[in-house]
């Protein structure tokens, strides 16, 4: 438990740094590394949680297409090699603003459903082979018509998205 | 607990490490000597090296000893950080990927029962090397980098997806997303309550491994996929401006991954460590394993090697086209088709 909290205060301060350096690096390719930094450091975070499928999903999606998209984008746009000082913009402090309130907002809905309780140890430790077939179970039993409706709306947002990409 | 042996947990962890490092290289090492070197020769009619050692056998040795002396140039426009960063990011994934690979019943790396996501974990891990490449490319400040590594990552996008699909037939069938037991799955399975072969998944499952040799291949960028590195066009793409360790790094990259996934493609299709007669459990495989896996692992590394050198370059919007209108709706049908034979059998 003691080792699990280390590397958990250790890893949150690599993220909160990486975070930071995100908003504050002068260089558009510099930003999407510290936040390749980040999306890891949540992968981690879940790895000490002993949540190995959300981890590899974590890292599959936003390491391995989110991020990948984001540097294509730049780099086909513009991608200068070096400082670029216009990054940040004037409209930073409704950003910053905005993020207080999602903190703010987070921190007392986990305080107020979980208090000083401790997560659920013996149920981590128990279970074999992590928790992927619990996650399957829940998604394929009593969450199926949920689960079924979101994929059809990503697909539906899919759709759209080319629809108004293409102009012919 | 190996081979009769008690170790303690750090000394277990330090052979683990090592295993891993010889799980990298000796693969990567031997495709690169008989195929790269010989089985190429032969196919054009020449010896391929023969001075350094018998044979030849020692010239990658000495490819190492020259790569390494070399200077180590970092062009003046580059991003340095960046661009002394790229290529362990791509050797790193290498790394990682063979984690989950089981080498025999207790040769693993990472217990199943705390890491059950195998080989979705392996399919989210390899994606990371695009990184690497995009970084490669662009830090280089040249502009055959830059546009090598952005074909490079238009080419892995749209090839992992088929890749990924293509391995869910078997996943489907084992019942499970862990390596050690979709070997054993394959072991003790049965063809129509005939077991004598166990039921190895390149019977049913032949779709899925036709797509995933043809995704794998584009994933390493070999030749009829060769798009981001075509010497012809951009010189070499993403690692144009390396030289000395750090080419050496992505050339250890390329035949390594090379090998990682013919291990991953032997452990789902072929059996893995695992051959018809011997004993799942016995003390011996963890011996014998290794060495099965790494002769399964060179059928597969010849047929890659062998397309790499036979067949000529697609072009960017043939390959594109290929991925996303015939391999992706192919794998999606094999999917069903696999669930609804599961749901019947």
């Amino acid at each position: 438990m003691v080792a699990q909290n280390i590397f958990f205060y250790v890893i949150a301060a690599v993220m909160a740094f990486s975070a930071i350096r995100v908003v504050t690096v002068k260089n558009v390719v510099h930003a999407a590394m510290y936040l390749v930094l980040v999306l890891a450091g949540v992968a981690a975070q879940y790895v000490l949680l002993a949540s190995e499928f959300l981890a590899a999903t974590q890292v599959l999606i936003y390491i391995g297409a989110i991020v990948v998209l984001v540097l294509f984008g730049v780099m086909l746009t513009r991608a200068k090699l070096g400082e670029d000082v216009n990054l940040t913009n004037d409209y930073w402090y409704v950003g910053a603003f905005t993020g207080v309130i999602l903190f703010v907002l987070l921190a007392t809905s986990l305080l107020d459903h979980f208090g000083d309780e401790p997560l659920d140890q013996a149920n981590a430790s128990t279970q074999i082979s992590g928790n992927t077939e619990q996650v399957a179970d829940a998604l394929f039993a009593p969450y199926l018509v949920p689960f079924q409706a979101v994929s059809v709306l990503l697909l539906a947002a899919l759709v759209g998205a080319i629809a108004l990409a293409r102009k012919d | 607990m190996m081979l009769g042996l008690e170790l303690a947990y750090w000394q277990e962890s330090i052979l683990r490490s090592l295993g891993v490092l010889a799980a990298v290289l000796l693969p990567a090492g031997t495709f690169v000597y008989v195929f790269l070197f010989k089985m190429v020769s032969f196919m054009q009619n020449r010896l391929g090296p023969m001075e350094a050692g018998p044979y030849g056998s020692m010239q990658l040795l000495a490819e190492v000893g020259k790569a390494l002396q070399k200077e180590d140039v970092v062009p003046d426009a580059a991003d340095r950080t960046l661009f002394k960063m790229a290529p362990y990011i791509v050797v790193a994934t290498v790394l990682l990927t063979y984690v989950v690979v089981p080498f025999g019943p207790d040769m693993v790396f990472i217990d199943n029962q705390f890491f059950g996501t195998g080989i979705f974990y392996v399919m989210a891990v390899s994606s990371i090397s695009v990184i690497g490449i995009i970084l490669a490319g662009w830090a280089s400040a040249s502009k055959y980098s830059l546009l090598g590594a952005l074909r490079a990552a238009g080419q892995l996008i749209a090839y992992e997806l088929p890749l990924v699909l293509s391995v869910i037939g078997v996943v489907i069938q084992a019942g499970t997303l862990d390596l050690q037991r979709i070997v054993v799955a394959q072991a003790t399975g049965e063809i129509f309550g005939w077991g004598a072969i166990g039921n190895p998944f390149i019977l049913t499952q032949f779709i899925g491994l036709l797509i995933f040799m043809i995704a794998m291949q584009a994933e390493l960028a070999q030749t009829p996929f060769d798009m981001p590195v075509a010497e012809s066009e951009v010189v070499g793409g993403y690692h144009v401006e390396y030289t000395g360790l750090r080419f050496l790094l992505f050339f250890i990259g390329e035949f390594a991954t090379a090998g990682a996934f013919a291990a991953i493609a032997a452990t789902l299709f072929l059996g893995g460590w695992w051959l018809p007669g011997l004993d799942l459990e016995a003390n011996y495989m963890n011996v014998l394993g290794p060495i099965i896996l790494l002769a399964k692992m060179m059928v597969f590394g010849g047929i890659i090697f062998f397309i790499r050198f036979t067949y000529p370059r697609l072009r960017e919007d043939q390959l594109q086209r290929f991925a996303w209108k015939f391999l992706i709706p192919l794998a999606l049908v094999n999917i069903t088709a696999t669930g609804i034979l599961k749901v019947v059998f």
